[in-house]
């Protein structure tokens, strides 16, 4: 049985790794360059405890499920998972109030270990926030992660349970035959299918309109970043919240996995044809800016590194859309991933696999014996002790040499990845590390350009930062 | 291993000081984490380098090739492709280079790692995350090493020397530079810049201008400009828009100081290694010169403090031990000065940035006196003062008083 899954998001990624465990023909066609560079790439990064989301919503089914479900997962498939823990923190009366209705929904939607702290326990632990601080929420299962390499885990670990992996293409159609999709047409291609899983992040719902199915319309809503240096890493422990209001989780304070800090997100509803508005604005940094200082007032601004912006797939109904359609008899929705679908998206991977692909639509799959739940990531030569790095530089020079100062990444670190499928900038980027840090490249971009053009047999001239026409440097100077 | 001086970085700081702790007697071990010694020499293939030091004017790789000749005379081992991974109290450092990771223990450290480029996510100019944006040392190197042209037509942002000397080699390769926008209201380079690499080829300075915008989803598509008020705020209805797919910034270096971070104290202003006049950090056995401590407008500057850190490591690897000096304090309209410290003995070389441009300005430190007729932020000030006007004070306070 063939089946394609539209979008290498977290979502799809996910789905595609959880189907691989099944006797199936899998094809993941996703239209970017790499996996997880739609909304996966620019989010906060939270495992979200699940006190947050509405009783009896899917995002309370979901969210407590999948966070719990991230242990093993980020065990079994080699990225990292911080379980930091959160706070909500209360400035009023009025907030207190609404933290202690958010420890009841927790309590309902079934979250581990929630509690409220007074503000001296508060304080101990998170010694710069605010001093007005009333009390705090605090869930120790939060946690954060790195998105994007959830979504390439899993793909690679996909990839090596027989899924194929198609780059570069859009799905732009799909013939059908009465209620059943035959085939899915790409801009460059297309594919026989028996199902197919649409999980197109924002788009899906453009996706299932070719496909004729159900929808829920989606609309980008904004939400810009600042990420200052690992200076300021340490500022704050755990995540901070604001007390939420009922549009927003409000503007947070948290650490990265890589020691960074980031500030925001905004929150601002854009034109469902906004869909590629990533933009950053003034009055948005602005305003995290000013918002975040009174969260936590030592916060030092010159130390950004970047600011960056992500889009949130946001619905009327403001929950996931996870149904198999009932028109078209082939097809299922993973739609309205919204906040907070990353923590959400392994539960939903196994729910969709089992209640919704196997129990309502009543497709037999059978297990296959072989299935290997192992995936291992680049290993991190800077963090090796001594002595074994010494050992690895004896079988392979490139573990070596330094390549971003930065961060510490090695030559091997960087062709490994181009092995593993990095073809851009961006690509040896986000599974490295490399450029990620506070030069932001200036001095290992050429390297790692004159890397890829080596190893993938290129002209510089053809190498992108992120997309087609995404060039770096034109012809040469003299020939 | 095991040596007396180690200098971390080869740069012109680096290898002055490595050749200066040699001719002290000094066994020496000097590293780069670059293929080649010359830091960022190597990329600098104008001319205007060693007028005061070798008295002729040499193109950077020059000046870097003359240094390195000079160091195979001494018992200087040099390690290229060899990055300094840490730095511990124990007086050990971690190497790793392709021929493997080792410890060297050592004496005394001359740290000479030159300085980074501000990046262009630190100035928080909201827009798209498109291709085509470049600092200048990035843009140089794609030019002068990789022998590549970074795009059609290019924008520039800061009129730094690095800025105006970009804005002049693209335009001699054929890019079309459309203009050079500096934040300030005068140029933050060298007036010789402004003159030979702007005007000369009509490329236009916007001055009190800064970029509020840029666009484009793949390459570089358009960039905004707008007028600034006087605290540097874009003033709404002044924007102009560029339609260019490259923008090369100039907007200021940072000292390189992480591998010490928790070992010596910093210079709050310049952000740099906070020195005595011996080059002496905080730290008894780590010395520090060239832009890891303040960024120098002049590789001679660099070349004599890189010398005289590698003189004195030399001695405290003999074991001499040096006072700490007295404070050297920032007075009025000074921007950045470096030493911080004043150990007494041989006169203070003095170097000086104003915050602002003055006409007519006294230079005072201690009973010290000198006049200048202009002063800018842009052209460093290096002067000597002669110990017996600075002896006896228990702080030095520079300043530069207005008339
Ligand atoms: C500002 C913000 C903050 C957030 N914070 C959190 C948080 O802290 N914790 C949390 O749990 N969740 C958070 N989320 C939500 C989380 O990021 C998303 O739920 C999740 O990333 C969605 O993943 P996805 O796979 O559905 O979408 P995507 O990552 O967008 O994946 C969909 C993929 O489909 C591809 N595609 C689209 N159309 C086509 C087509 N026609 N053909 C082929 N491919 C196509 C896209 O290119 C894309 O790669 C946040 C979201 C935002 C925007
Ligand atoms: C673009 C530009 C144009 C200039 N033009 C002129 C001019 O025309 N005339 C003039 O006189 N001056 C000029 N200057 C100024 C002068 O050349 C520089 O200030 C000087 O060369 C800096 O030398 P440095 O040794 O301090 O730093 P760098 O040259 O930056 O050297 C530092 C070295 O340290 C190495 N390093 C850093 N960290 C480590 C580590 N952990 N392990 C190993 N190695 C490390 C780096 O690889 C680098 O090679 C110019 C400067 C620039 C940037």
């Amino acid at each position: 049985m063939k089946v394609i899954v539209v979008g290498a998001g977290v979502v799809g990624s996910l789905a595609a790794r959880e189907l691989s465990k099944y006797d199936l023909d899998i094809t993941i066609i996703e239209k970017n360059l790499d996996i997880g560079w739609g909304v996966t790439k620019a989010n906060s990064a939270i495992l979200h405890a699940g006190y947050d989301d509405p009783v009896d919503s899917n995002r309370a089914k979901f969210c407590a499920k999948g966070n719990a479900m991230y242990t093993q997962l980020s065990q079994e498939l080699d990225f990292e998972i911080r379980r930091t823990g959160s706070y909500v923190v209360a400035f009023s009366d009025q907030e207190v109030k609404t933290i202690e209705e958010l420890y009841e929904q927790g309590r309902i939607n079934g979250v581990p270990g929630l509690e409220i702290h007074d503000r001296n326990t508060l304080l101990e632990k998170e010694p710069n926030l605010n001093k007005d601080v009333k009390c705090g929420l605090w869930a120790p299962t939060a946690g954060i992660t790195e998105p994007w390499m959830v979504a390439i885990a899993a793909v690679e670990n996909a990839v090596a349970n027989g899924v194929k992996l198609v780059l570069n293409e859009k799905v732009v159609g799909f013939e059908k035959k009465g209620d059943q999709i035959k085939k899915v047409i790409t801009d460059k291609n297309s594919y026989e299918t028996d199902l197919v899983v649409n999980a197109a992040g924002l788009y899906a719902d453009q996706v299932a309109l070719l496909a004729g199915a159900e929808y829920v319309p989606l609309h980008p809503r904004r939400g810009e970043y600042i990420l200052l240096d690992k200076k300021m890493g340490s500022i704050i422990k755990s995540v901070i919240f604001p007390t939420p209001t009922k549009t927003s989780k409000g503007i947070l304070v948290l650490p990265t996995i890589d020691g960074g800090l980031l500030l925001g997100p905004t929150a601002v509803d854009l034109q469902d044809d906004m869909k590629d508005h990533l933009e950053t604005t003034a009055q948005g940094l602005e305003q995290i800016r000013n918002f975040t200082r009174t969260l936590v007032p030592s916060l030092d601004f010159s130390q950004t590194v970047k600011t960056f912006c992500g889009l949130r797939p946001e619905s009327p109904q403001k929950d996931f859309f996870v149904q198999a359609s009932k028109v078209v008899k082939n097809f299922v929705n993973l739609m309205a991933m919204r906040s907070p679908g990353l923590t959400a998206a392994p539960a939903i991977a196994e729910y969709v696999t089992q209640e919704v692909i196997q129990q309502a639509m009543g497709f037999k799959l059978s297990k296959r014996k072989d299935f290997n739940p192992i995936r291992r990531g680049i290993k991190k030569i800077v963090e090796l002790p001594l002595q074994e790095w010494q050992e690895l530089v004896k079988g392979d020079p490139k573990a070596g040499r330094l390549i971003c100062y930065c961060n510490e990444v090695t030559e091997a670190e960087i062709v490994e990845a181009i092995k593993r499928g990095a073809r851009t900038l961006d690509g040896v980027k986000f599974r490295t590390r490399a450029m990620f840090g506070r030069c932001q490249g200036g001095f290992c971009s050429i390297k790692i350009m004159k890397i890829l053009e080596r190893e993938l047999g290129k002209d510089m001239s053809e190498i992108v930062l992120k997309s087609p026409q995404s060039w770096i440097v034109d012809g040469k100077v003299r020939e | 291993m095991k040596t007396d001086v180690l200098v971390i970085g080869a740069g012109a700081a680096g290898m002055a000081a490595a050749l200066s702790a040699a001719k002290n007697g000094a066994r020496v071990i000097l590293t780069d984490r670059d293929e080649r010694a010359g830091g960022i020499l190597n990329q600098c293939i104008h001319n205007g380098f060693g007028l005061h030091y070798f008295k002729e004017e040499l193109t950077g790789p020059e000046y870097a090739e003359r240094f390195s000749t000079l160091l195979e005379n001494y018992q200087i081992t040099l390690l290229t492709d060899c990055h300094v991974h840490n730095v511990k109290p124990d007086r050990k450092a971690v190497l790793v280079s392709p021929k493997g990771v080792f410890e060297v223990e050592t004496k005394s450290i001359v740290y000479t790692a030159g300085a980074r480029e501000r990046p262009f996510g630190t100035l928080m100019i909201p827009g798209d995350r498109p291709s085509g944006i470049f600092t200048a040392g990035v843009a140089q190197k794609y030019m002068n090493i990789e022998n590549r042209i970074i795009g059609k037509r290019a924008l520039i942002l800061g009129s730094g020397d690095i800025g105006m000397i970009m804005a002049r080699r693209l335009t001699l390769e054929g890019v079309e530079v459309v203009a050079v926008i500096e934040r300030l209201p005068y140029s933050g380079g060298l007036l010789r810049n402004v003159i030979q690499c702007l005007e000369d080829y009509n490329i236009p300075l916007y001055l009190s201008s800064t970029v509020v915008e840029v666009r484009g989803k793949e390459r570089l598509e358009e960039v905004v400009v707008a007028q600034v008020d006087n605290n540097y705020r874009p003033i709404p209805g002044t924007e102009r828009i560029f339609k260019v797919d490259t923008l090369v910034l100039s907007v200021g270096l940072i000292p390189q100081v992480e591998l010490l971070w928790g070992l010596v104290q910093l210079d709050p202003i310049s952000k740099g290694v906070s020195c005595s006049n011996i080059g002496q950090s905080s730290s008894e056995w780590i010395f520090s010169a060239g832009n890891c401590t303040v960024v120098y407008d002049l590789v001679d500057y660099v070349t004599m403090e890189g010398e005289k850190a590698g003189k004195y490591a030399a001695h405290y690897a003999k074991g001499e031990r040096f006072e700490t000096g007295v404070p050297i304090e920032i007075g009025e309209n000074v921007g950045v000065i470096f030493p911080r410290r004043y150990v007494s003995g041989e006169d203070l070389v003095l170097y000086i940035r104003s915050k602002k441009p003055i006409e007519g300005a006294t230079l005072v430190v201690g009973n010290f006196e000198r006049r200048f007729e202009d002063v800018m932020p842009s052209e460093m000030i290096r002067i000597k003062i002669p110990s017996q006007k600075i002896m006896g004070f228990e702080r030095i306070v520079v300043s530069l008083k207005e008339e």
